[in-house]
């Protein structure tokens, strides 16, 4: 049993506390003394400690936040550090459970970063559609603003930072990091190309810019109270601290929770009692998405596989944001790639053309599949299509059991960002290992389901 | 319709006040003036422009480009059934159905009495307690038909002062305070 009952919740501990999300609340249970201890430093020790914690960040990439700050270039002002709290990928749940939980661990985590990093500026980008955790964070950044948590010469040092409250107004893409920045500029939410664009560089009016995740930030204040040997003490050697995962689908127990990084396995997070706590109907799990709609299916033979990127990567697929979804053995799974590929078509922001008309030919020719009217060549088209965005083997795990991995993540693109080949994941996903599912929709040629227009 | 009223244009400023460069309040503008009109009015766009130094054609681009917009008059509450994955898996298309049936509109539509706008929506993270809809983007989660149905109800008698019109998004905004320096300053630590 690696499910540790007395596990240290790091950002969740104050979710059972009904006044977390108010100053005093916070206060009463340890809050801001993290920053308090930050500016006690230099700078420079606080990039450390956060380095040697090694917090890989918790937005989908998982880069380490630490190594992030190194890119920044020392001489060059003035420097923003930008919250995105943009989450929208399927599945995912746990950015606005922590803005709307316990939004000063998060405004606290900001203003560790920005002491770190030497920001002038904080821009906490909030999805648009999540209007609870909009008036949980304004109402929290008023309170610390009010008591000099924000604001000029912050608890009486020299040191002086703002925060503004910025709301997205939605749409999938501004996930993306450069995205982010382009909407917070004021325009269309459109990717940048990397190179040039890197945000630690040419980020936010072309300045250099740390754009950290909601989840990534609200570790800091932890890390900063117990230092970096507690954190890394906790999980696997190579992925250290916890993680926020949100498990849905036909699971018993849905929800969010926070695991050790590393050590849990996907069986335990759909079948312990803590956890998923098994199936729905006690049918047979089908396939599962390991990382959020963009990353590519695992099966029950990864069951056993601890939610480790050293070990996901190599098998084909990635952590992600932390949503895993479970569909059981009633899925109809033309129907469940039909409609996590619909997701990055309306979503695609239209500026690579691979995506642009990919996307939407791969959602074209699925849905005249599901609609009874598919073609017995479309399946090669599928791939062609595919192959366009996303050339070459695209990873995931072997159709037949004990193979290695079909390839390994992440993938190659034609696209600059990754929503492109993003679209591929769940449509190869299904093809390689349920074929006969849409063999069997083309040859029928009835439409079985509601909630697809026919194409 | 309208521009941005003597009370809003007060309140555009100071949010402008808080960007280094005006352009970034664009998407807040256009939320405040769909608050104002309940939905994004060409007046608004020409007025909001002139407030961040733009074209109107560069608002309208940029806001056309965000879901939450709405260049066309909407329903008092606009319900926004997700159907993504998870929802999906837990009967969210069969929701909509009934959604559609129950309102006599389909997708996209609004109801006679201009009270409801029914929109299919993706992933409102709400993934753990699907079917999730949101209705002037505030959830009702687990949501039955029967539960739809009572919101629907409820909302036609009034009884959901939780849940404000249309074009009203947080109703805690971040205070006015002064940033502590101009956009010019540079370094914090020496």
């Amino acid at each position: 049993m690696t499910v540790r009952a007395d596990l240290t919740k790091i950002v969740s501990g104050r979710w059972d506390v009904a006044d977390a999300h108010t100053l005093d609340g916070y206060l009463r249970t340890g809050g801001y003394e993290g920053l308090r201890r930050a500016i006690a430093m230099q700078p420079s020790e606080v990039v450390d400690i956060v380095t040697g914690a090694t917090v890989q960040g918790r937005g989908g990439a998982g880069f380490p936040a630490g190594n992030k700050w190194h890119f920044l270039d020392t001489a060059s002002f003035p420097r923003w550090i930008v919250v995105n709290g943009d989450e929208s990928e399927p599945g995912t749940y746990k950015d606005r459970i922590l803005m709307e939980r316990d939004p000063h661990q998060l405004i606290e985590g900001a203003l560790i970063a920005a002491f770190a990093c030497k920001a002038s500026q904080i821009f906490l980008y909030v999805r648009g559609e999540m209007a609870f955790a909009q008036e949980r964070i304004a109402t929290a950044l008023n309170e610390a603003y009010a008591a000099n948590y924000v604001g000029k010469n912050i608890l009486g040092t020299d040191w002086s930072v703002d925060i503004t409250l910025h709301w997205g107004a939605g749409a999938y893409i501004v996930g993306d990091e450069t995205a982010l920045l382009e909407s917070l500029e004021g325009k269309r939410g459109m990717p940048r190309p990397k190179p040039p664009y890197f945000p630690a560089v040419m980020g936010l009016y072309l300045n250099p810019t740390i754009v950290n995740n909601v989840e990534t930030l609200s570790n800091l204040p932890w890390i900063m109270v117990n230092g970096a040997e507690a954190f890394a003490a906790i999980g696997s050697e190579k992925s250290n601290g916890t993680r926020l995962i949100a498990v849905s689908g036909h699971v018993k127990n849905p929800g969010t929770y926070e695991v050790e990084c590393g050590v849990v396995t996907f069986r335990e997070v759909f079948y312990d009692p803590s956890l998923g706590g098994g199936i729905r109907d006690d049918n047979d799990l089908k396939a599962f998405i390991p990382g959020g709609g963009s990353a590519p299916w695992f099966f029950e033979e990864q069951l056993d596989m601890a939610l480790d990127p050293t070990l996901v990567g190599p098998a084909g697929s990635m952590l992600g944001s932390g949503a895993i979804v479970a569909m059981d053995s009633t899925t109809d799974m033309v129907r469940a790639c039909w409609r996590l590929v619909r997701f990055y078509a309306k979503e695609s922001c239209g500026k690579c053309t691979p995506c642009r008309e990919g996307t939407a030919w791969l959602e074209t020719i699925l849905a005249r599949i599901l609609a009874g009217h598919g073609r017995p060549e479309d399946l090669d088209l599928l791939l062609d299509v595919s192959d366009n965005i996303s050339p070459g083997p695209f990873p995931g795990p072997n159709v037949t059991v004990g193979e290695p991995a079909y390839a390994p993540f992440p993938y190659k693109k034609t696209t600059i960002c990754d929503l492109g080949p993003s679209v591929v994941s769940p449509l190869m996903s299904a093809l390689r290992r349920f074929r006969p599912e849409f063999d069997a929709y083309i040859a029928s040629n009835t439409r079985k389901f509601i909630g697809v227009a026919s194409a | 319709m309208a521009r941005l009223s003597a009370n809003n244009l007060v309140t555009a400023q100071a949010i402008i006040a808080r960007y280094p460069k005006p352009r970034s309040a664009l998407v807040p503008l256009c939320h405040l003036a769909q608050e104002q009109d309940g939905y994004l009015t060409q007046d608004a766009m020409g007025h909001i422009a002139e407030l961040v130094g733009c074209t109107p054609a560069e608002v309208y681009g940029t806001a056309t480009f965000y879901e939450m917009f709405k260049l066309h008059p909407v329903g008092k509450y606009v319900v926004g059934v997700c159907t993504n994955i998870s929802c999906m898996l837990t009967g969210a298309y069969e929701l909509l159905d009934h959604c559609q049936a129950s309102l006599g509109v389909s997708v996209g539509g609004t109801t006679a009495d201009g009270m409801f706008t029914l929109e299919e929506v993706e992933c409102s993270a709400a993934c753990t307690l699907a079917p999730a809809v949101q209705v002037n983007y505030r959830y009702e989660t687990n949501v039955t038909p029967q539960s739809f149905d009572d919101l629907v109800a409820q909302l036609r008698a009034g009884q959901r002062s939780d849940i404000p019109q249309h074009g009203v998004l947080a109703t805690v905004r971040q205070a006015v305070t002064d940033r502590w320096a101009d956009s010019g300053h540079t370094e914090v630590h020496s």
